[in-house]
């Protein structure tokens, strides 16, 4: 089995979000980028099928050069390759009309996405490049078998959640219950010297034309004080919340 | 020319969700001067949409439909909206809805913003704000096709009421089969979920162990609220990882949440800063929830949460 891991490289959780350029460019000025952490749980999944069941796993990023720490950080994890296409696109249609043409290329059976990065949150890749490669697709994925080309699925709803069958091939969108966050793995040593030796390709995009383009950030407006109520006076939250703040 | 809006119904019972979708979606066909064409999908009854702007209804009814299947969804949608010239489809942003999202846009050669918090500032060029950086910045955004999906995030737009009355149509499209089937679906019905909860109370660390959460499952119950907690919480096992919030875990977008013995981490906040307001309960005044809440109390959880549960059934019983 052939799998392909896409990696979003986003600026880690803690990061301060700012903006340049007339607002316009979100300000990459001391904030530390790391694999989406729905993605490094796809990963880790990728790493079972590979011990387990022998898979192959290749990791891809659409992006500049400034992300192939990012991808050697997932080599060193385990991750048998690395493709890097050189474009920095300018929406999720573009990410996945490239994502597209790697699967074509390479002939995945398997590719796990997240279910959205948490920088764009566009929550639109994994699903545009099931389209577009007609294969199967299951967002929200917490659980993933694979048996042959079969597929056993589990994936959130609101509420609950939902076993799906489905065949390879198949692009999931994943998150955090995939594996669990014990089973999360932080490179060692070895690993880190054998990602050296891995091979990393950078391929030329192919420039499919973008079909949304930001033209501005903006922050949120900042909060006004937070009104304190006394422990014993309980009724005056209560008041306050349903007078002043209409909640409930 | 009509907008179109996908509005979901659960057994039968279209969401809330839908309406704020449609009146997303009747705004939208101001602007441009058009009518609200809304798709539903076996839903009992749809006499309320036209409370909320839709101009006429397609009312596909067919037990093949009665388990979700993204494929097919969004295919009965990609058919309504190229047989109505749609320029715009409008999605709420349920789980389901999200995941026929990204299928549809492709299948309509159609830009997709997800996540869109106002009216367009201007539909030409086709200009929406979405929320990004999970909810740390927004984002103006423009769609450059000719046809455009908008996904709305849940309790930004509101419900806005119009007059008027719906027309009713039976649409039969065409069904194709799916690779995707469904098995079987957990789903415990008495609940409130997260998704579409009025109110969520959350737990965090600070109630140290699973033991102590009888009290915040009363305090739901009393306020109708879904219950929610911090990621170490899940992670330790204390609560299921369906209730774990915030910039890794679920998204809140409630009127009220409530955290009680949560410190307020910045990946907490980022998942629930887009719920209206918020109240945090914490024995530490330096905790970082303080500056994220509308109103707080310092105090211990164990007093502070059996005094409120006490108080709101009051409350309620005088207000009933
Ligand atoms: C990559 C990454 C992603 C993350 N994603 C998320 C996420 O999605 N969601 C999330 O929640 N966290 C996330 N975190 C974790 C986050 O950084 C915090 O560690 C976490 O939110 C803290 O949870 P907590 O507030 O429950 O616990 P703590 O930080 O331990 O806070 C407990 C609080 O309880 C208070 N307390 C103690 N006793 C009482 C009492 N008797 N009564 C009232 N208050 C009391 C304390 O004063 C303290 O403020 C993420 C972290 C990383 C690195
Ligand atoms: N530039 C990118 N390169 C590779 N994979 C990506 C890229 N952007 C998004 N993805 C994948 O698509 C998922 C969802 O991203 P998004 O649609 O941007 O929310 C991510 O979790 C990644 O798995």
């Amino acid at each position: 089995m052939k799998i392909l891991v896409c990696i979003s490289h986003v600026p880690d959780t803690t990061s301060k979000i700012n903006f340049t350029d007339g607002d316009t460019k979100f300000d990459t000025n001391g904030v530390q980028f790391v694999i989406n952490p729905n993605d490094e749980f796809g990963l880790t999944r990728a790493m079972w099928f590979k011990e387990k069941q022998g898979a192959n796993v290749t990791v891809v990023n659409v992006g500049g050069p400034e992300t192939e720490p990012t991808l050697r950080k997932a080599l060193a994890i385990g991750a048998d390759a690395a493709i890097r296409v050189n474009t920095e696109a300018k929406d999720g249609f573009q990410v996945a009309k490239e994502l597209a043409n790697v699967v074509s290329d390479g002939g995945y059976d398997l590719v796990i996405a997240g279910r959205e990065s948490i920088d764009y949150n566009g929550g639109m890749v994994p699903g545009m490049l099931a389209a577009l490669t007609n294969s199967n697709f299951v967002t929200n994925c917490i659980n993933l078998e694979i048996d042959g080309t079969n597929a056993t699925a589990m994936r959130e709803i609101d509420g609950g959640k939902e076993t799906v069958s489905t065949s390879l091939p198949l692009v999931i969108g994943g998150q955090k219950g995939l594996v669990e966050e014990s089973d999360l793995r932080i490179p060692n040593m070895r690993g880190i010297m054998m990602a050296r030796q891995k091979p990393l390709s950078v391929v030329e995009p192919v420039n499919a034309p973008a079909e949304t383009a930001s033209v501005k950030f903006e922050k949120p407006a900042p909060k006004g004080a937070v009104t304190l109520v006394e422990p014993d006076n309980i009724d005056k939250l209560i008041d306050l919340l349903h007078n002043e703040a209409k909640a409930i | 020319m009509s907008v179109l809006v996908y509005t979901e119904s659960e057994q039968g019972t279209i969401k809330k969700s839908a309406f704020e979708a449609a009146s997303y979606a009747k705004a939208v066909a101001n602007q441009m001067g058009t009518t609200v064409t809304a798709v539903t999908i076996n839903a009992n009854n749809t006499s309320e949409l036209g409370t909320y702007g839709v101009d006429k209804i397609l009312n596909v009814s067919n037990s093949d439909l009665d388990k979700f299947n993204a494929n097919t969804y969004a295919s009965i949608l990609t058919q309504a909206a190229k047989n109505e010239e749609s320029q715009v489809v409008i999605i709420s942003s349920s789980a389901d809805s999200k995941y026929i999202a990204p299928i549809l846009a492709i299948g309509l050669d159609a830009g997709y913003a997800s996540n869109v918090v106002e009216a367009p500032s201007s539909t030409s060029p086709f200009t929406v704000k979405r929320t990004a950086f999970t909810n740390k910045a927004f984002n103006m955004t423009t769609i450059n096709t000719d046809v455009k999906v908008v996904g709305v995030s849940k309790n930004a737009f509101g419900l806005v009421e119009a007059s008027g009355n719906a027309s009713v149509e039976d649409f039969a499209p065409s069904i194709p089969s799916s690779g995707v089937t469904v098995q079987s679906v957990d789903k415990a019905t008495d609940k409130v979920t997260i998704a579409d909860a009025e109110i969520v109370v959350s737990g965090g660390r600070g109630l140290k162990g699973p033991e102590n959460w009888g009290m915040i499952e009363e305090l739901a119950d009393v306020l109708g609220a879904a219950t929610a907690c911090s990621k170490p919480v899940s992670d330790l096992g204390w609560r299921p990882h369906s209730e774990h919030v915030g910039q890794t875990g679920k998204p809140v977008a409630s009127n009220l949440y409530i955290a009680i013995g949560i410190s307020g981490a910045i990946q907490h906040l980022a998942g629930i800063n887009s719920s209206k307001v918020k109240v945090v309960i914490n024995t530490d005044p330096e905790a970082p929830f303080f500056k994220a809440a509308d109103y707080g109390v310092v105090g211990d959880a164990f007093e502070v949460v059996p005094t409120l549960i006490e108080k709101l059934k009051a409350f309620k019983a005088q207000n009933a």
